[in-house]
């Protein structure tokens, strides 16, 4: 099981660590910055932070010694616009597109066979690539200048973004990516061409025949896949959870999930596909524990059924909304972390049966990585 | 002589100090700097090259008028001013 796990945050990144059988705070970095994404890089032990300065823009930063130490690194920028290069319109707003790094939203290795390659997720809608660790960044142009772009929209963000980003562990060319909203986004080739995969997503409040199937619109909050059997992915949708059998390709969903299908988070086994963990709020207007009452709940057969988990939770009136990265698990598949907006902090050390609070006086949590 | 300076919140994340420069336009001035310390530019400019957002930057106490090319001529003996706007928390 891991023993340090890392908690980004409204004002900074937290370290924490198990000795002595207990779990605790042991260091902090970046006081009072967001800190929207962290990364741990198993290849080489670089640890990379987003820090999100609210008057000076997003920087890099990468440890080589787990976070005592930091240096910033090459900016994620986007190249100037061409001046031939079309006006993309959000689709939803109507309002021009920037050509500028609004927030990192998602960071992830690429293959075992990639060393030092990282891949980069982006508010307004923008993939970047580092082939150095981090060192300089490249946006990937294979993909933002796709025309459908001009179709995608921003969720609970003023832009579109990519939130998600799953490599597959047997052919690192192969990666899917999860957009808000652009459904899902996936490349055999390394980025050199994509495809739409979001087919079988479908809104509950918008007819088919007026867009509510579209996969260009779709919303998918979070989308995870599993590493031993990688054509099955989970993604917890703006409606529904969805499962793919195929690489991300088409979807199926999973209807009728208590008490409610609305949620961020999900985490899948590492080793068993069928064994997938969401937290779930009322939809969609409200976006708190339904009833108050804050659960995770776990499927162990694919999506027939879900098991109703609060051991350890809080009881109503709990406010907390777990974000789409707020919930992580180790490669053991029994450790489970997940923090909340409103500073909450749990783990879980047997697949959720029980949790433990670790804390409930943080700053509103972003993201939670296992080291 | 312009004088170009920068406020301490600036300052604790990039080491620039207060200086005279020379230039027609501010943002000639503010590039003096930037060649000196070039980590300043993503700290002071967007992607783009126009101000962020939430940067102010102030010509003799006015907020300049181009914040997307800081082409506002700069007097002689004028003083730049950059800092953070009063928002976020």
């Amino acid at each position: 099981m891991s023993t340090v796990f890392h908690a980004g945050t409204r004002k900074g990144l937290f370290a924490f660590e198990k000795t002595n059988g207990r779990w605790s705070m042991t260091g902090g970095s970046f006081p009072g910055i967001q800190v929207p994404m962290l990364l741990h890089d198993r290849r080489d032990g670089l640890l990379h932070a987003a820090v999100e300065h609210g008057h000076f823009g997003t920087k890099m930063h990468r440890s080589a010694d787990g976070g005592k130490t930091w240096e910033e690194t090459g900016g994620v920028t986007y190249p100037p616009k061409p001046d031939d290069a079309p006006e993309i319109r959000d689709a939803f707003r109507n309002v021009t597109v920037p050509w500028s790094l609004e927030k990192i939203w998602s960071l992830e290795t690429g293959g075992a066979d990639q060393p030092g390659l990282l891949w980069c997720g982006t508010i307004p809608g923008g993939l970047f690539r580092s082939n150095d660790s981090g060192t300089t960044w490249e946006l990937v142009r294979s993909l933002w200048d796709r025309p459908e772009r001009a179709r995608w929209a921003g969720g609970g963000y003023d832009f579109p973004g990519i939130h998600s980003i799953c490599v597959d562990p047997r052919d690192s060319r192969k990666v899917a990516l999860g957009v808000s909203c652009g459904g899902v986004m996936v490349t055999a080739d390394g980025g050199e061409t994509w495809e739409q995969g979001a087919h079988g997503m479908s809104y509950d409040f918008l007819p088919g025949e007026q867009g509510g199937a579209d996969p260009e619109a779709q919303d998918p909050h979070r989308m995870v896949r599993c590493p031993a059997a990688p054509d099955r992915l989970w993604v917890q949708h703006h409606c529904s959870i969805y499962r793919s059998d195929d690489g991300a390709r088409s979807w199926r969903e999973i209807p009728d999930v208590q008490p409610s299908g609305f949620g961020f988070a999900v985490a899948v086994h590492p080793r068993e596909p069928d064994t997938a963990w969401f937290v779930p709020a009322k939809k969609d207007e409200f976006r708190y524990p339904v009833d108050g009452r804050m659960v995770v709940t776990r499927t162990r057969d694919g999506g027939k059924t879900f098991d109703i988990l609060d051991q350890g939770l809080p009881q109503p009136p709990a406010y907390d909304l777990v974000y789409r990265h707020g919930l992580d698990i180790d490669d053991s598949g029994d450790l489970l972390v997940m923090g909340s907006t409103t500073g909450s902090l749990w783990i879980s050390e047997d697949q959720g049966d029980t949790w433990e609070l670790l804390t409930a006086h943080l700053p509103p949590v972003y993201c939670v990585r296992f080291a | 002589m312009a004088r170009i300076g920068f406020s301490p919140h600036l300052r604790t994340h990039v080491d620039v100090q207060c200086s005279e420069v020379t230039g027609a336009t501010v943002r000639s001035a503010l590039d003096q700097v930037i060649a000196i310390n070039p980590r300043l530019k993503s700290y002071v400019l967007d992607d783009a090259g126009a101000v962020r957002k939430h940067i102010a930057i102030f010509l003799d106490g006015e907020s300049v008028h181009d914040r997307e090319h800081l082409s506002d001529p700069l007097p002689p003996d004028s003083e730049v001013f950059v800092m953070q706007a009063l928002s976020g928390g």
